[in-house]
């Protein structure tokens, strides 16, 4: 077992849900695909999908649901 | 002779110098923020000034060339690659029919430049090629690129080549607090001495509401002096009677969160205007990014003219160098 780290593209506010009624994209032990969503990052006034860039299962955010993130920065922990 | 789009990145648009001499009926000029990146970039394929070009923000586009042709990119610090071999940034690269641009993840800067050979033939719309998203006019349909879109190139470059260079000296750099200038006025009067020194004082952050139109700051909070408001004014003391906003004004609605105007802003409103940043300093504006901090440095009107000048010498030098 190893793990990977999907850092977020754009800099902006971090969101776990599509909208904030909407259930989260993934919760914490929940298993993921390569490309499948699992938050929103929102910069500009548009909302740009954060994709899983492997397959694993979550075992941790990183990031509080609207904190403000940087590129580059750890969002999603994954157990591959 | 055209650029398939295979993937636009955030909000990759076309532009150019800009839509100038429609500011008194309501239209902003739009062009690239960065403008020395953009005259840059033409120089370096060899483009008449004014030829379009592609301005992305944060993540580059990925574009096919369907010709030979020379591209450089300019402007943010961003890995690039042709066909997944990186190539350098601020010089002039052949690539051939097929062939695929594509970035990285930024390293420093926020808007990367690409420019072609012939520039990015879409049709002249009240004389400029740039996009204006929020009304939807100019560029390639009024908006931002998407995936499958395909722009012509123009055929019009009068000396296309590979190697041309850019000194590093040359190269802007992108600190992590960028350093503007700004003309006080026209009613910097309406906040009290102390706000004023604070606004001055401050290191900015960027919030991510950070685009085209204009930058949203926060920081600190500022206060204006109590007035009993004049006629034509609202009733929030951060209001004045109507005006025209100079392309680079600040305003503080609320006092809180000052908001610098850039050039897909309106303009024109009701807001006291604090100054202006100085028009060469929006190029470092457009190079920082949500999270960056910004300070804003005083000058007079002598000292705005000053630093404008220098700015544009540099361009003037540049340019005749890789002539």
């Amino acid at each position: 077992m190893g793990s990977h780290t999907i850092t977020s593209r754009t800099p902006g506010v971090f969101y776990h849900r599509p909208s904030p009624d909407a259930d989260p994209y993934v919760t914490e032990g929940a298993s993921v695909s390569e490309g499948d969503t699992v938050g929103l990052v929102e910069v500009m006034k548009t909302f740009h999908e954060v994709k899983a860039d492997a397959a694993g299962t979550v075992s941790k955010f990183l990031v509080e649901n609207e904190d403000e993130v940087t590129i580059g920065q750890d969002l999603v922990e994954l157990e591959t | 002779m055209s650029i398939r789009v295979q993937d636009p990145g955030l909000e990759t648009t076309v532009q150019d110098t800009g839509r100038l001499g429609y500011y008194s009926i309501g239209f902003p000029p739009s062009g690239a923020l960065d403008s020395f990146a953009y005259h840059v970039g033409n120089a370096l394929v060899g483009n008449e000034p004014g030829a379009a070009g592609l301005e992305a923000v944060y993540l580059g586009p990925t574009l096919e060339f369907t010709v030979d042709t020379v591209i450089a990119v300019t402007g943010a610090d961003i890995p690039a690659f042709v066909d997944g071999q990186e190539i350098p940034l601020w010089e002039s690269v052949a690539v051939s029919a097929g062939s695929v641009l594509s970035f990285g993840q930024l390293r420093g800067g926020a808007r990367p430049y690409i420019a072609v050979a012939g520039g990015v033939d879409v049709p002249l719309y009240y004389g400029s090629r740039s996009t204006y998203t929020l009304v939807g006019i100019g560029g390639f349909e009024g908006r931002a690129l998407r995936a499958g879109d395909e722009l012509a190139i123009g055929s019009d470059a009068r000396d296309p080549r590979a190697g041309r260079r850019v000194d590093a000296s040359d190269v802007p750099v992108h600190p992590s607090t960028a350093e503007v200038h700004l003309l006080v006025g026209l009613h910097s009067y309406r906040l009290t001495e102390d706000s004023l020194a604070r606004f001055t004082d401050t290191e900015w952050k960027v919030t991510p509401d950070a685009n085209r139109v204009g930058y949203r700051f926060r920081g600190a909070e500022l206060e204006f002096v109590p007035r009993e408001q004049p006629f034509g004014a609202g009733s929030d003391p951060a209001n004045v009677t109507d005006c025209g906003y100079p392309v680079g004004s600040v305003q503080v609605p609320g006092g809180v969160e000052p908001i610098v105007l850039l050039q897909d802003a309106v303009t024109g409103g009701g807001y006291a205007t604090l100054g202006t940043v100085v028009s060469v300093d929006r190029d470092r504006l457009a190079q920082t990014k949500t999270g960056d901090r910004t300070r804003f440095v005083p000058v007079d009107l002598d000292g705005a003219l000053e630093v404008r000048k220098d700015r544009l010498g540099a361009l003037d030098r540049i340019r005749s160098a890789l002539a």
